[in-house]
């Protein structure tokens, strides 16, 4: 029996109230290269089968010692985070509409809210979004409702954005009328004032700007965000948010903080699983509280004067704004921002300065060890880093990380992959479950490497 | 029975207009409003100095059930705003014709006074949204 109650009357009835001949008319919007092609399943096979099959399968990606980042990292995950989250209470829980029945999923999101608000130096935080690089495009849209400028339609994206955040972003703020402008990078990796104050015209609504930035290199924040305010521009900073353990927090970037702080949750406590699901933080200014996408639980009192939670400045939302919303999406990464609140309340701030310092202590080490090798050298090296480089190598990178697949080794992400011109870089990163021996062992792998292609291309 | 002085002039949308002695207009929401809209917490105030054309969105009332976009009435530039509902949203409740006054214009139009409602007519309105 069908679960979907619509008869095949009840469907031609809609169809021609519509005036459309099939269900497939409905979906003409959409262009044919994002179809999906129809899924080529096998028969049904028995479940200890389908389990040995898909064992298989996860091994590919099993043992591999990860030095990539680019956005994703391989930190330890206490067994306590994902034993918590796994129960049902939380794992089953649904967008908390009726207080009345969810005060626990309204506190651990007003828990969430309170530590990553604390953590990013900002008033305000919604109750997370899909991943980092929507939530920037919920930033920038925001910026522009927010922007004083009321004809103001570009956003300033300094050069180490990460390519992956400015494709979501530009997906989704192309169809409303938003123009992106990417701000050149200068020797060091990093933007220069020179470069911004060069691109600011009356046009601009926001500059943003990412710390550490995708080439692991720390932008000087307080001097951008000065001159950016300065000249009537909001600031959107992304953010790591192990990093901001050990960095200043956007909120006291420059003379009056960053205004809207976005970045991607994964880092605490979410699991690297292929590339998702993770989470996305949204903070502001309380200023713009009343511009912000999302969902926003608040603390209150009920009748009794009892403390009590519930969702609050509802009237942004679809659900009662309609057309007029802050943004088309009413709703949050629920199950992995709870996770990520069990990390930060397990790790503390000491235990994530810990884990900061560690990341950046075996950076250093991974550094010293890779430039030993000849022909090895640091791409930037007059900025500072927090758990990212880019080495240049004596032989095209992607060459390099397909040798060393073989060796269980994914040695960081190949910048050509992003930009073209830059075939020998390589983004490498070290968290703290990259030990001194890893190190070695990497070291090794890749002295051997580069011989072989080295002895390759000069006979 | 909403409160609907005979003295001011309204549109169908729930804003009410004040002809003032110096021949500018003060507007607001009605009592008739505010009473559907519930406990008013925040509203949002036009520009000064903004050029507005009768019907124009020139704000946005929001209580803790609904938000709703506030017209202006009458076509002409708006001279001040009532920027004493920023900490005290709730005098649109309480005093919807006096202090829970939204913004003044002086008219661009004045002839455009005559198409608008009178109490009556406005009480019409509102009995037959019921």
């Amino acid at each position: 029996m069908p679960f979907i109650p619509h008869t095949e009357h009840d469907t031609a009835t809609m169809l021609e109230a519509l005036g459309a001949s099939s269900i497939d008319d409905l979906f003409d919007e959409i262009p044919e290269r994002f179809r999906a092609a129809p899924l080529a399943l096998p028969e049904g096979v028995s479940e200890m089968t389908m389990m040995m099959d898909f064992a298989a399968r996860a091994s590919r990606d099993d043992n591999v010692l990860c030095f990539a980042g680019a956005g994703a990292y391989d930190h330890h995950i206490p067994a306590a985070v994902w034993d918590l989250v796994s129960r049902g209470e939380f794992m089953t829980a649904y967008t908390p509409y009726q207080a009345e029945a969810s005060q626990g999923t309204l506190q651990t999101i007003y828990e969430y809210q309170s530590m990553i608000a604390k953590l990013t130096g900002m008033e305000v935080a919604n109750a997370s979004v899909y991943d980092g690089g929507s939530g920037l495009a919920e930033a920038a849209l925001m910026a522009v409702r927010a922007s004083s400028r009321k004809q103001a339609r570009t956003l300033l994206l300094a050069g180490g954005l990460n390519p992956r955040y400015r494709a979501a972003c530009e997906a989704i703020v192309q169809h409303q009328g938003l123009t992106l402008r990417d701000l050149p990078l200068a020797r060091d990796g990093t933007l220069s004032a020179e470069a911004l104050r060069a691109a600011l015209d009356d046009d601009c609504a926001a500059l943003v700007l990412a710390q550490p930035n995708f080439f692991g290199a720390l932008e000087a924040v307080h001097e951008l965000t000065d001159v950016a305010q300065e000249a009537g521009l909001l600031v959107i900073a992304v953010v790591n948010p192990i990093a901001l353990a050990v960095l200043t927090p956007p909120g006291e970037w420059g003379r009056a903080g960053a205004d809207i702080v976005v970045g991607d949750g994964q880092p605490l406590g979410i699991p690297m699983a292929s590339g998702g699901p993770y989470f996305g933080f949204l903070c502001a200014r309380q200023k713009l509280v009343r511009q912000m996408p999302g969902r926003i639980v608040g603390r209150t009192l009920d009748a009794d004067g009892k403390t009590g939670y519930a969702l609050t400045l509802q009237a942004r939302e679809q659900h009662i704004r309609r057309g007029k919303a802050t943004s088309n999406i009413c709703t949050n990464q629920g199950l992995l921002m709870t996770a990520g609140t069990i990390y930060m309340a397990l790790l503390g701030p000491e235990g994530l300065r810990r884990v900061a310092g560690h990341c950046h202590g075996q950076l250093k080490a991974l550094l010293a060890a890779l430039t030993s090798l000849p022909g090895v050298m640091l791409t930037y090296p007059a900025a500072a880093h927090f758990h990212e480089a880019v080495v240049t190598l004596p032989v095209p990178a992607k060459a390099v990380v397909e040798a060393l697949a073989a060796e269980r080794i994914l040695p960081g992400v190949a910048l050509s992959d992003y930009a073209p011109e830059r075939t020998h870089q390589l983004l490498v990163c070290a968290t703290e479950r990259r030990t001194d021996a890893d190190i070695e062992r990497f070291r090794a792998a890749l002295a051997r490497v580069l011989e072989s292609l080295t002895a390759e291309v000069t006979p | 029975m909403s409160d609907i002085p005979a003295e001011l002039k309204y549109i169908a949308s729930h804003e009410w207009v004040r002809l003032e002695a110096d021949g500018t207009v003060t507007v607001g929401v009605t009592d008739h409003a505010q009473d559907a809209l519930g406990d008013v917490v925040y509203v949002e105030l036009p520009e000064i100095d903004v050029v507005l054309s009768a019907g124009d969105e020139a704000g946005v009332v929001e209580s803790v059930k609904a938000a709703s976009d506030i017209y202006t009435p009458l076509s002409g530039t708006v001279i001040a705003v009532n920027s004493t509902l920023e900490d005290a949203p709730e005098q649109v409740n309480s005093d919807p014709y006096g202090d829970g006054w939204f913004f003044k214009l002086r008219l661009a139009d004045a002839g455009e006074l005559e198409e608008l409602l009178d109490a009556d007519a406005y009480a019409e309105v509102c009995d037959a949204e019921g």
